[in-house]
């Protein structure tokens, strides 16, 4: 199973060197590997954070167990957006870099979300997690932070072009996630999963 | 697109070889049919270019309203190589074929009291999907200063690689300003208005502080998003992982407009 998670996370990379290798890319190449990398870490990343409510939901442990996995590749994704950045927008320029990251907010946002990503997936090992104890749990929250950090950032990169229709979306969805985290709506949806217990 | 006959101006020839005719029609900013780049290419098809008219009027002694046979007589067609710069920070070279600006505004005769030129896009939302949303006031207006529009740089365009205009590319009838930031030159042109007031224009109305009326290139004035100073040439000789390349003062045409700004701040005038 975890397998078949792994596969079907790595399918937008498989899809992007296939485009390449085909000349499919489209006029702009680069903007199109930095877009697509850049949404398929937002898309991870909700999908990471849908995980527990649908152990809530379902009560399967399921979720939870491909959660790690879901998590890192939603650092891989993002790492490659930021890398790509580095690379072929700012040239390596490290002066560059800083001086976009102090000055434009989007930036500012897109960077603190990656670098807040970084601690999350240095600790994300069983050992970290044993050795960290309830503070693992509490440095794992920062999840919550990076969701709206990076809603920001893509809504910033938007806003100037008043094309606000899909960051929207993405924005709703985080909301509604990050709500099943409230505990009011938490205990509401263990409750979809009396039916299941009651067969039992 | 049927063959529209141009005689190459030697006057402006870039060195930069042109970019793809592919690239051209298929990477495209035409809200009109939707806010992706290849919204245009795939939704353009419904336009209707036929029949077609401009309007000329506000402060001149002849308004007149010209069909797009009559328009394409007013002057020998010539084929004249831009560079495009995107305020998004990439650009094309692109042959286009057209004649200056000025040759149809003196024939309507401009008034002494005219500053200014307007220029308004066709907006129907039964030919062009994008217009039903609400991403911009429609329709598309853009402007410029008259002694702008009367430089010779100044292109009404109608077709681009010896060729009626691509509908994505602003067909029928289009302007190109090449000095200026992609956005500044209006496609599908309709009516073209001479006032005396500075015109409200579209991305301007939109995000003032990232979008100046004037809209000069120029790598010295950041986007509040982005630096000016480099941009990205599509289809690139040296490949998908070619440096970005120096954008220059007024794209590159500083010798025939920088005079037209002579005593203005152009960080502030941006």
């Amino acid at each position: 199973m975890k397998i078949l998670v792994f596969l079907l996370a790595l399918l937008p990379l498989d899809r992007l060197v296939w485009l390449g290798l085909n000349d499919e890319l489209g006029a702009n190449p680069i903007e199109f590997i930095t877009r697509s990398t850049g949404t398929w870490a937002l898309v991870l990343l909700c999908i990471t954070l849908a995980m527990t409510p649908l152990r809530l939901i379902t009560g399967l442990p399921f979720w939870i167990k491909s959660r790690r996995m879901l998590g890192l590749f939603t650092f891989f994704y993002a790492l490659l957006h930021f890398l790509i950045w580095l690379w072929l927008d700012q040239d390596f320029d490290w002066a560059a870099m800083w001086h976009d990251v102090l000055k434009r907010p989007f930036i500012t946002m897109g960077f603190a979300s990656f670098v807040m990503l970084i601690p999350l997936a240095i600790t994300s090992t069983r050992w970290a997690q044993r050795k960290l104890g309830r503070r693992w749990m509490h440095l794992h929250r920062l999840i919550y932070v990076i969701a709206c950090t990076a809603i920001l950032h893509y809504w910033w990169h938007k806003a100037g072009k008043n094309d606000l229709g899909t960051v929207t979306i993405y924005a709703a969805v985080i909301i509604l996630l990050l709500a099943c985290r409230l505990p009011l709506v938490r205990n509401k949806l263990t409750l979809f999963r009396a039916p299941f217990i009651r067969q039992k | 697109p049927q063959k529209l006959s141009a005689t190459p101006n030697p006057l402006y020839v870039a060195k930069d070889p042109a970019t793809s005719l592919k690239n051209v029609t298929t990477y495209n900013n035409f809200y009109e049919f939707g806010t992706g780049k290849s919204d245009p290419s795939m939704y353009a098809d419904s336009l209707q270019t036929s029949p077609w008219t401009v309007t000329i009027d506000g402060l001149v002694k002849k308004p007149m309203t010209l069909d797009i046979d009559a328009l394409l007589k007013i002057a020998p067609m010539e084929e004249r190589i831009y560079r495009m710069r995107c305020v998004e920070g990439w650009s094309m070279v692109i042959p286009w074929d057209g004649y200056a600006l000025s040759k149809l505004l003196n024939k309507v005769e401009p008034l002494g009291s005219a500053k200014y030129v307007e220029f308004v896009s066709l907006a129907d939302p039964k030919q062009m999907t994008g217009v039903k949303s609400n991403v911009i006031d429609w329709p598309y207006r853009e402007g410029l200063r008259l002694d702008e529009a009367m430089n010779p740089l100044t292109l009404l365009t109608f077709g681009l690689y010896g060729e009626t205009l691509p509908k994505q590319n602003g067909a029928p009838v289009r302007i190109v300003v090449p000095w200026k930031y992609g956005f500044k030159s209006a496609k599908s042109i309709v009516k073209i208005r001479l006032t005396e007031q500075m015109p409200k224009t579209s991305w301007n109305l939109i995000a003032p502080s990232e979008y100046g009326f004037y809209s000069n290139v120029n790598p010295s004035v950041d986007h509040p998003r982005w630096s000016q100073a480099s941009e990205r040439r599509i289809g690139d000789a040296k490949g998908v992982f070619a440096p970005k390349i120096k954008t220059e003062m007024f794209n590159g045409y500083a010798e025939q407009v920088a005079s037209m700004y002579t005593g203005m701040d152009l960080k502030k005038e941006y």
